[in-house]
């Protein structure tokens, strides 16, 4: 079998607060392999930001192993293993979009020729020819993220890590976008992982869905989809995705049910 | 052009409030005169010899502009009665002594954010050397640099310095800490470098709280310019003809050297705007 992309084993993480420890992460366990995308879907506080975090290195769990690409986080980073979109785009308004695009090529060192073709290229992948050169507050908030997106895999990382990236986003640029991302995600290969809140997003995008609880943050139920890779909107009405739905709302009640 | 009605309307009370200040305060010198001379004060010759005194306790709005334009118009601007040239004085020793305190603040800035040493031990520094009246400062630094050998236009512009280099400490402090967690962990996941953060993030982002308090530091440094020369015995500058004023009870004089003090501040505030303006549209912050 082939190395799994992430790995996490028996992964802890406390926080040290005012209040006293708290516990974001408990006996987490995962694997993620080549290719896939994963949703992390659970109640706020259940850790699932916390998670991806980890996976980014911008959190450092107290213990277990966590691999990715058989590397430890903060060496992955350094390999420029994983591009990460935040909930808000994050554009930087002195800079153009293609400007914004540019930032991770121009600290990462690479050519102006090659920063000019990247940019191209990937404005191209997320549907924005031709607005390399506005700026941010030119563009609607759906745009803007699409943007946020292109930065993110301007330096052609395996990994994509988006902590709910349409959460601001009304539901119809959402939903526009969450077909968008298939079609990304089927062209690129990339593994993504993505964290949101909502049960219809989680189960249209995902391969595997890992439902949360909280407090202390846990996985309670890990879903492996059975729905095709190629995925038109109206699967959102057949059988199969009603039924993982339910599946994954049982799981957020559970984990929430014995937390109480 | 809709702005110019309100702001006409507002100079016109003002003229008319101080009209009729002018003539109740200057009214008592008016009033001895006739007293002596045993003569009586009619309405009319009140206000005819109320505006027209060589040396009022207010003189009356067109006894400062006529002030104002013989300084500046009236004379060679060589002369030592030229506001120009003691408006020049002012005006090199405020621009050396803001590039100084700006330079200063700048730096003071940087090391607060960037070390937690400076963080605790400069800003404390900093608020208390504010808290300090300047008019008590400025001769003590004038003479300590003058026994050191440091004469001319330098003194003078420290003092400026020391007044201007505040106010962009606290906002350049503001605006290199204002990028959100977010903006930090986003160049952290590139494994951003500490200094491409500054140049790329923290620096441009301050920009806007730059320009806040350069503008409230250049007024503040013509202000530190002008107490400045109070103490070197009146020999140039807009503080030495408000001193010399005072000395000799010439109101119109130091009232002509006030509004050219603030023609002056106005127009250095307005310059750091166009600047800003210019550099934020560059930036493309400007909607």
């Amino acid at each position: 079998m082939a190395q799994p992309v992430i790995e996490a084993r028996d992964l802890n993480l406390v926080f040290q607060t005012g209040d006293g420890p708290v516990q974001a992460l408990k006996d987490v366990n995962l694997t993620i392999g080549q290719g896939d995308f994963v949703s992390f879907i659970g109640p706020s506080g259940c850790g699932k930001t916390t998670f991806l975090r980890c996976i980014a290195a911008l959190e450092h769990p107290t213990s277990g192993v966590l691999k990715v690409n058989g590397m430890s986080p903060d060496e992955a980073r350094r390999r420029r293993a994983y591009g990460y979109v935040f909930q808000a785009a994050g554009l930087y308004p002195w800079r153009t979009i293609a400007g914004n695009i540019r930032l991770p090529l121009e600290i990462m060192g690479f050519s102006r020729d090659e920063q000019e073709e990247r940019v191209k290229n990937v404005l191209q992948l997320v549907d924005l020819d031709g607005f390399g050169k506005k700026f941010p507050w030119q563009l609607s908030g759906g745009m803007q993220q699409r943007a946020s997106i292109a930065r993110a895999l301007a330096f052609d990382a395996d990994i994509l890590l988006m902590d709910e990236p349409f959460g601001a986003l009304d539901e119809i640029v959402r939903d526009r976008l969450n077909e968008e991302l298939l079609k990304l995600w089927a062209r690129t290969g990339k593994t993504i992982g993505f964290v949101t809140h909502s049960i219809p997003e989680a189960v249209y995008l995902s391969t595997k869905i890992v439902v949360m609880s909280p407090r202390p943050g846990r996985i309670s139920d890990v879903i492996e989809s059975p729905l095709p890779r190629e995925r038109p909107l109206e699967i959102r009405d057949s059988k199969e995705f009603i039924e993982i739905a339910h599946r994954v709302r049982d799981g957020l009640r559970a984990g929430h049910g014995d937390a109480m | 052009m809709r702005s110019i009605l309100p702001v006409l309307t507002v100079i016109a009370a003002i003229c008319g409030i101080w009209y009729l200040a002018a003539v109740r305060m200057n009214a008592t010198w008016v009033y001895d005169q006739a007293a002596r001379e045993g003569r009586e004060v009619m309405l009319v010759d009140l206000v005819a010899e109320t505006l027209t005194q060589e040396r009022p306790v207010l003189p009356a709005p067109h006894q400062v502009v006529k002030g104002l334009w013989d300084g500046v118009a009236g004379q060679k601007i060589t002369s030592k009665r030229s506001l120009v040239y003691h408006g020049w004085v002012t005006l090199s020793a405020t621009l050396l002594g803001f590039a100084m305190g700006s330079v200063a603040g700048i730096l003071l800035a940087v090391g607060i954010v960037y070390n937690r040493a400076m963080d605790l031990s400069v800003m404390p520094w900093a608020i208390a050397s504010q808290t300090i009246p300047i008019l008590a400062i400025a001769p003590m630094i004038i003479v300590v640099l003058n026994s050191l050998g440091v004469t001319g236009i330098l003194p003078k512009a420290i003092i400026s310095a020391y007044l201007s280099f505040f106010p962009v400490v606290v906002g350049m402090v503001k605006g290199l800490r204002s990028p959100d967690a977010m903006q930090l962990d986003l160049l952290r996941t590139y494994s951003a470098t500490g200094a491409q953060t500054f140049g790329k993030l923290r620096l441009p982002s301050s920009m806007p709280y730059l320009f806040a308090s350069l503008k409230v530091g250049v007024a503040a440094s013509l202000v530190g310019t002008i107490v400045g020369e109070l103490p070197t015995g009146a020999v140039a500058g807009l503080g030495s003809r408000l001193l010399s004023g005072s000395y000799y009870g010439q109101t119109v004089q130091i009232w002509a050297a006030l509004f050219a003090a603030a023609a002056v501040a106005a127009g250095l505030v307005g310059l750091i705007g166009w600047i800003e303006r210019a550099t934020l549209k560059r930036m493309g912050m400007v909607r």
